[in-house]
């Protein structure tokens, strides 16, 4: 009896030792914006193909792009492409590149309380880089009113809220901004985190919504999936076809459609040529090596970028991310190949 | 420090007399050594915290020198770095705080130790103590839907209307800024002046408020006269325990001070805190000097708590050579 005991706990320990040597965990870190999509596509791919394992910590864009560089994760994600500098950072430690694979799109969208004002306000890039510069002061300003005819606007200050903490969304935020206002490009910048002229920050999305909804006259500007999914009104906004866009799905991918995709897939899709275009969108990116030296892991985020690409687009609606281009789709295809 | 040098030597009365194996075996050398590794280990987790600070900040430290203490940009577009306005917010915030808190905490504990009957005591003992043991999030999380509010449309307005007069009190009521800030931290500190001074002055010996009572004194003269100052020393303990957990506060500070990096003499103003920016700026900072910043602005902090401890320390060898439990009349 207790010779066949024995047999099968070693008979159990070998199965569950060839059982765990049979699945592969891959491992990644970075962006928490598009966490919810990633951890469902990595969920459903493991469902798919029990061999595969991936394990992904939303800790940040920042940390990611340090974590894939430093080599603790086997790819990382960022919403904001690596810089020309942490490229050459990564070349000069490993000896190879990284590759940067679009996955999904999100969205900006302009926030705010007026008092007595029910009605969608439409805002030109020219009024959101005066407000967030400082200059533009009043709701009642000529640059405000003049795209809203017809709606009562207040005499009173604007009070300008931004997100407190380093995160993708002001990325998104500041790019447009840069790109639309040269005085914002020199005075400000973009980046995860900047030196705002005015304003007062709250943590997170939730922290811009609640002090924007707590705060009489003030704008903010929060994440088109956090707007929808609970229910904030938000601004039209003006888009470099002089068309002034309601922020959708369909207009962030109709944006990233309009833009000339470049070999190395970063590009910036703020302020987006094309009449339905949304102008305040980006892509967010997987961060992966060039060269893999185990080979098993190589393949199977090949495997799982490929099925990404076309199974996982399915998924993105439902989460209220917008899904990529068949342009887009097409060209990282081919790209797949440059992962060795 | 001092601890652990004092409990090493073990000259006591049966030093000479017993062998150390016997010792060893009895469990005393055992209990000795490693009592005393747990107590070396406190300097050691210090001066490696010192340690990886000092590494991590490297770089700004090169660039900025002293000018970080002294430039209030930050700008992580252009990696301009100074530590100014938040080495301002977390004073602001914690002397408004210690303001608040320190009449408030003390008045409550002579009340309980002094004046309450020992039944009453000990039940509002027991919520200090749940009060002290509520995460600093809920205390934000308080902040922002009671405190914010009750800021802008009540306190913040009344201010103004009276004292707007004053710079302290000057500019638009957000509801959020330092005074908010100050306020939150408050209501988290009061817990921790209370309990402890509450303690200490239980502690107080019995014939000394009968002594002062004897001499005619009433039983507030012999409170106030007697027992508050021979527990002096022990509620400035208080006071610096709850400083310090003023000073490193993050959460419940985040949540309500506005996050903009301004120094302004207005309370009114929204401003920033060290422990409060580098736990918003940290996860996504990117670039070197960015990042090795915020360990800077932690080493700041840390000398910042460092040289008010140290401060604290002299002011109670001050004040006690002056005689603990004496009168002044």
């Amino acid at each position: 009896m207790k010779r066949i005991a024995g047999i099968l706990l070693i008979g159990l320990g070998l199965a569950s030792f060839f059982l765990a040597e049979a699945t592969l965990s891959i491992t990644g870190a970075g962006a928490t914006f598009p966490y919810p999509m990633y951890s469902k596509w990595f969920d459903e791919y493991h469902k798919k193909n029990p061999s595969v394992e991936i394990n992904y910590q939303s800790i940040g864009s920042g940390g990611g792009i340090r974590q894939v560089t430093e080599g603790t994760v086997d790819f990382g994600a960022s919403d904001g492409p690596m810089s020309d500098e942490q490229l050459k950072a990564y070349q000069d430690k490993h000896g190879f590149g990284i590759l940067h694979f679009p996955t999904v799109l999100g969205a900006v969208v302009p926030t705010y309380n007026i008092p007595g004002v029910t009605a969608f306000l439409n805002f030109t890039p020219e009024a959101l880089a005066g407000i967030y510069l400082g200059k533009v002061t009043k709701w009642n300003d000529a640059l405000i009113a003049g795209a809203n005819e017809g709606v009562n606007l207040p005499a009173d200050d604007i009070i300008v809220v931004h997100r407190a903490e380093s995160s993708g969304t002001t990325y998104v935020w500041t790019d447009f901004l840069s790109k639309v206002s040269e005085e914002w490009k020199t005075k400000v910048g973009k980046g995860t985190a900047v030196k705002w002229p005015v304003g007062l920050g709250g943590q997170g999305n939730e922290g811009v919504t609640g002090t924007v909804k707590n705060t009489s006259d003030s704008i903010g500007y929060v994440e088109l999936i956090y707007a929808e999914s609970n229910k904030i009104p938000y601004g039209n906004v003006k888009n470099a076809a002089g068309v002034f866009v309601k922020a959708s799905l369909a207009g962030v991918t109709a944006a990233a459609a309009a833009k000339a995709m470049p070999d190395d897939f970063r590009v910036s899709i703020t302020n987006a040529p094309g009449k339905d275009a949304y102008p305040i969108s980006s892509f967010t990116w997987l961060l992966i090596p060039e060269k893999f030296s185990d080979t098993a892991k190589r393949d199977a985020l090949r495997g799982f970028v490929s099925w990404m690409l076309a199974d996982g687009q399915n998924y993105a609606e439902a989460l209220s991310y917008a899904r990529l281009p068949q342009e887009v789709v097409a060209k990282e295809k081919k790209a797949l190949s440059k992962i060795q | 420090m001092g601890t652990t040098t004092t409990t090493v030597p073990s000259a006591g009365p049966f030093a000479g007399s017993r062998s150390f194996l016997f010792r060893l075996r009895e469990g005393d050398e055992i209990a000795r050594l490693l009592t005393f590794l747990f107590a070396a280990s406190v300097v050691l987790i210090t001066v490696l915290l010192v340690y990886e600070l000092w590494q991590g900040s490297a770089l700004p430290r090169h660039q900025f020198g002293f000018s970080f203490f002294r430039t209030s940009a930050w700008d992580p577009v252009f990696d301009q770095f100074g530590a100014l306005p938040f080495i301002y917010g977390t004073l602001v915030t914690s002397a408004v705080a210690l303001l608040i808190a320190v009449p408030l905490g003390i008045g409550a504990a002579i009340f309980l130790a002094e004046l309450a009957p020992l039944r009453l005591s000990d039940t509002l003992e027991f919520f200090i103590d749940l009060l002290a043991a509520v995460p600093s999030v809920i205390y934000g999380l308080l902040g922002i839907f009671i405190v914010v509010p009750l800021m802008r449309q009540v306190i913040q307005p009344q201010l103004k209307h009276y004292l707007g007069f004053l710079p302290l009190f000057k500019g638009p009521a957000f509801g959020l800024g330092f005074l908010t800030a100050g306020v939150v931290l408050a209501i988290m500190i009061i817990p921790y002046i209370i309990s402890v001074s509450r303690e200490i002055l239980l502690s107080v010996p019995r014939d000394q408020r009968e002594a002062a009572l004897a001499l005619g004194a009433t039983r507030w003269e012999s409170t106030w006269k007697v027992v508050v100052p021979f527990a002096r020393t022990g509620i400035s303990g208080s006071i610096f325990l709850a400083l310090a957990r003023a000073l490193g506060e993050t959460m419940a500070v985040t949540m309500v001070i506005g996050n903009t990096p301004i120094i302004s003499a207005s309370l009114l103003s929204p401003g920033d805190s060290i422990a409060s920016v580098i736990a918003s700026q940290f996860k996504e900072a990117t670039g070197e000097l960015y990042t090795q910043s915020l360990i800077e602005l932690g080493l700041v902090l840390f000398l910042l708590t460092f040289i008010l401890n140290g401060l604290a320390r002299i002011m109670i060898v001050v004040t006690s050579k002056r005689g603990t439990g004496m009168v002044h009349v």
